[in-house]
């Protein structure tokens, strides 16, 4: 049965795709070293324009008009240029409110696309650009620690990792926050509080990678400017004994936080990467697998949701759960010795 | 080619949701259409895949082995038609949802005329509409033209003027969206459909032709409040075809299989929904409910009239929050039997949007996902009963017209562990009146059905009369206006060749008759206290000859809309007897 699989990585070799959703202009060169925040490639995704009706300001008619253009499609003009007239003896002319581009002129109309900040697209996680694809984006390889997470504020950018955390069920509370965390990644544990949040933002922190949050204060987190990142899920739930580790053992290392929202679909997934020099063994980790025995998963919902443990075996048929769902399901061996039937489809593999 | 439709014997279906694929096998045996097996994947529409194949190739393995019939060759195509030998099959139907909702801009002349038809139609499928452009914005050109290319949608529909009618206004908002995706390079340009004003249509042709993909359907406003959608529906599941084909690897192989049949999975539910409406009763409706991970669908045929809209916000799967944006907590937390944290709640559902595939394995989040889809259904006919033909809302668009029968499909449906489940969160989420028969589509065939009935409506017809749809029982629902304990409705049932039970149903509660399922059984009603029973009027009975169902008859006498305590230990009393009466 095909599985998710979810990488909380000591050490390991990571390939990232970064791609505009329109065609722009790709800003770095194959084989350049970048880190998280530098701006990979740019594009004009959010264009502001101007319609200027060129026929009323001249006072003609439309093909009349046009007889007195100035200007082409294409061209660039700046703010104040004449795009049209002089016509008649008060020599009235339209001039350019704006600098930028001619889109189109013609009909009595002129339609200018502004000048304005393109969009850059961030590289996400330190690392060395190994492809280019043409006015698109690139592709960046790197090696290091992983560890992937459920939900992210969109937001990217690095920092010193400070681990917080004193516990998998630690609770991250104003009073554990201060100046001296200003500019690092601070690892938490569970959040309730929304000034938290708040006193994270002003401090400023570069980053806040979370075990839970309370649903309650998701508005709030997506306006953050830092990067938010959750681990686990929502409501009180422990940080998974892998990544607990993984995190802690890592702190004070330099860490990148990419907290770009999970889209299956197009294979994004907010992830914290710790760049550590490879080893000649490390390799690409899979994507998705096949349920097999001996695999060691995270189970995804109650009662056992968040814990840790090996699938031992994979039983035939549809069973019963506790609640009589009929369902697929595998005996997982979890980290304290017990051994319980978990549905498959409730379980992912770790990595 | 596959052979025509008519001539095939043996069908296969291909249904790919955004969770699960599956593959049908329909065969001719004894005359008659059956439906012999199904085959199920996971979907592979995800990145890394973004491949739909390996999903459909593992449901065929399934498939196969079940029916120990070879359907994919050694060069691992799909055998069609079938050979001598008895591998392969003749033809192929098939339907998708999986794939993102596609983002929709709606353009028209006004708000509540051709707007309101724009989205209507864009209801009937897959979207998500994520801007409305119309003359009443006021907005200048420069800004619509901005707003379109910020989000970047999918398609832009465009609407606006009746036959003949309005012309320079149409056109001059159809600038706005000609100069986007002019703008846009040719590899990034939008669809557009254009339902507006034909007689504008070679303007539109010559204007937007150039600029990109142009589909151009009749007028769904023809003549002021006239609403026709029809044609505009399936240019509309045509180009949720194209677009899908374009975005995931594996989907235009799919179609030719098909013979460029592939239809969303909804328009397909449909079309079998409305096809039923021709068969059955014509004075009521038939309803079909599909509670699916991506969305959930409603559709409702009057006499060969259909209904239809598509709730993406209201799927149980990534969409789950989306509930929690049309109902305050509180308002779900009121059909639980557990008694729960209104943040446990909450959580549940967020967490469920994070791993839509997963499956409750505690008696609380089995509750929570059953009460989500309940909330499923009602909000969903909250957005549909307004568009129901107006001699129907016999009671008012807060009740459900009488529907014979009603359809319905969806995991958390036909996973519950027991049809009692099933039938008391069908029972709460549409609240049925009159009488009805509640039929469960176990398996998820009748997208597959709706794809066949247009050209083979025998196929269809003999797979619906089978027992391969489940008759969950007929439901009786009196309405009046008593007391909580007043008896309300006299039933007396007279099982063929057997016993005869007389029973009192009072005001508030659930009372099931068993009898043995496939046997028929003869129904006296008699309704009390002026009730309504949807057999001619107030007060007025009558009698019935149903054919037991799953769980009988059922008396669903707790009122329309049903009210709860407000007292939440009473509540919990109250809905935990009713599941017991349901054998839940």
């Amino acid at each position: 049965m095909l599985a998710e699989i979810t990488h909380f990585l000591p050490i390991t070799a990571i390939r990232r795709e970064r791609m505009l959703p329109l065609p722009g202009k790709v800003l770095v060169r194959k084989g350049q070293k970048v880190s998280a925040t530098d701006a990979v490639a740019e594009a004009k995704l959010y264009p502001e324009h101007i319609l200027l009706d060129i026929a009323r300001g001249l006072g003609l008619q439309n093909e009349k008009a046009d007889r007195y253009l100035q200007c082409k499609a294409g061209m660039r003009v700046a703010q104040g240029d004449v795009l049209a007239g002089p016509v008649g003896w008060t020599k009235r002319v339209v001039r350019s409110p704006r600098g930028g581009r001619v889109i189109l002129a013609g009909d009595g109309k002129i339609l200018i696309e502004l000048d304005s900040t393109p969009f850059e697209l961030k590289a996400g996680i330190p690392g060395t650009v190994i492809d280019l694809r043409e006015n698109r984006g690139v592709t960046i390889e790197t090696s290091g620690a992983l560890v992937q997470g459920v939900w992210g504020n969109g937001r990217i950018d690095y920092g010193l990792m400070f681990a917080l955390v004193r516990s998998p069920e630690d609770v991250l509370t104003t009073d554990r926050l201060d100046v001296s965390m200003r500019g690092s990644v601070v690892i938490g544990g569970y959040c309730e509080d929304v000034e938290v949040l708040k006193l994270a933002e002003s401090l400023p922190l570069r980053g806040l990678v979370l075990a839970s949050l309370n649903a309650s204060l998701l508005s709030e987190a997506v306006k953050m400017s830092m990067p938010i990142l959750v681990l686990e899920g929502f409501g009180r739930l422990p940080m998974n004994v892998a990544a607990y580790k993984l995190l802690t053992t890592n702190d004070k290392r330099e860490a990148a936080v990419n907290a770009e929202n999970w889209d299956r679909f197009k294979g994004i997934r907010p992830e914290i990467v710790i760049p550590l020099p490879a080893t000649a063994s490390v390799k690409l980790p899979r994507e998705v697998g096949y349920f097999e025995a001996g695999q060691q998963v995270r189970i995804l919902r109650d009662p056992h949701k968040g814990e840790i443990g090996k699938l031992i075996a994979l039983q035939t048929g549809l069973n019963k759960l506790s609640n009589d769902v009929q369902t697929k399901t595998g005996v997982v061996k979890l980290e304290g010795g017990d051994e319980v039937v978990i549905a498959l489809v409730n379980c992912e593999i770790l990595e | 080619m596959p052979t025509s439709l008519v001539d095939a014997d043996s069908l296969l279906a291909i249904d790919v949701g955004s969770v699960t694929t599956r593959a049908f096998m329909f065969d001719v045996v004894d005359g008659r259409y059956r439906f012999l097996a199904a085959g199920s994947a996971a979907t592979t529409a995800n990145a890394p895949f973004s491949d739909v194949g390996e999903g459909i190739r593992e449901a065929l393995e399934n498939l196969q082995v079940i029916t120990g019939k070879v359907l994919v060759g050694g060069d691992e195509r799909l055998i069609i038609p079938s050979t001598l030998d008895g591998s392969g099959v003749d033809m192929v139907a098939a339907t998708i949802s999986a794939g993102p909702p596609l983002k929709v801009v709606l353009v028209g002349l006004l708000e509540d005329v051709s707007l309101e038809s724009a989205r209507h139609l864009a209801s009937t499928t897959y979207v998500r509409v994520v801007e409305t452009l119309s003359l009443n914005d006021r907005k200048k050109t420069e800004t619509r033209i901005d707003s379109i290319l910020r989000l970047r949608p999918d398609l832009v529909l465009m609407t606006g003027g009746t036959d003949g009618g309005a012309s320079q206004s149409v056109l001059k908002l159809l600038e706005a969206v000609g100069l986007a995706n002019y703008w846009l390079p040719q590899e990034n340009r939008f669809e557009v459909l254009y339902a507006g004003n034909q007689q504008l249509e070679d303007e539109v042709r010559a204007t937007f032709g150039r600029l990109g993909p142009l589909h151009i359907a009749p007028n769904v406003q023809p003549e002021l409040g006239v609403e026709r959608l029809e044609g505009a529906k399936v240019q509309l599941a045509d180009i949720f075809r194209i677009i899908r084909s374009r975005q995931l690897t594996g989907v235009r192989e799919l179609d030719n299989w098909s013979g460029g049949g592939l239809l969303p999975t909804a328009t397909s539910f449909g079309r079998v929904i409305r096809f039923l409406s021709q068969v059955y009763d014509s004075a009521k409706g038939v309803l079909g409910v599909d509670i699916g991970a991506s969305a959930t669908t409603l559709a409702a045929g009057f006499a060969g009239q259909l209904v239809q809209a598509v709730y993406p916000h209201l799927g149980l799967g990534h969409g789950a929050t989306g509930i929690l944006h049309q109902a305050t907590v509180s308002e779900i937390k009121r059909w639980l039997h557990v008694d729960l944290a209104e943040d446990d709640i909450r959580h549940y559902i967020y967490n469920k949007a994070l791993y839509p595939n997963g499956v409750p394995e505690t008696h609380e989040d089995l509750a929570i996902e059953q009460v989500m889809a309940r909330m499923a259904m009602r909000l969903a006919l909250r957005g549909s009963s307004p568009n129901f033909p107006p001699q129907n809302l016999r009671y008012g668009p807060e009740f459900l017209p009488h529907f014979e029968p009603i359809v319905a499909t969806g995991s958390v449906l036909t996973r519950a562990p027991n049809l009692g489940q099933t039938v008391l969160m069908l029972l709460d989420g549409l609240q049925p009146t009159g009488v009805t028969t509640l039929v469960l589509d176990q398996n998820h065939i009748s997208p597959a059905l709706g794809v066949t009935a247009a050209v083979n409506p025998l196929l269809a017809a003999q797979i619906l009369e089978s027992n391969t749809f489940q008759n969950l029982g007929t439901i009786i629902s009196p309405i009046g206006d008593a007391k909580p304990g007043t008896p309300v409705l006299r039933v007396r049932m007279s099982i063929e060749g057997g016993s005869e039970t007389t029973v009192d149903v009072k005001q508030g509660s659930i009372e099931v008759l068993k009898f043995p399922q496939g046997q028929e059984a003869q129904l006296s009603l008699t309704p009390l206290q002026r009730y309504d029973i949807g057999m001619g009027g107030p007060g007025r009975g009558g009698r019935l000859r149903v054919r037991g169902g799953a769980l009988g008859v059922i008396i669903d006498a707790r009122g329309r809309p049903i009210t709860m305590p407000g007292d939440p230990v009473r509540r919990r009393e109250l809905i935990a007897k009713w599941r017991w009466v349901l054998g839940c």
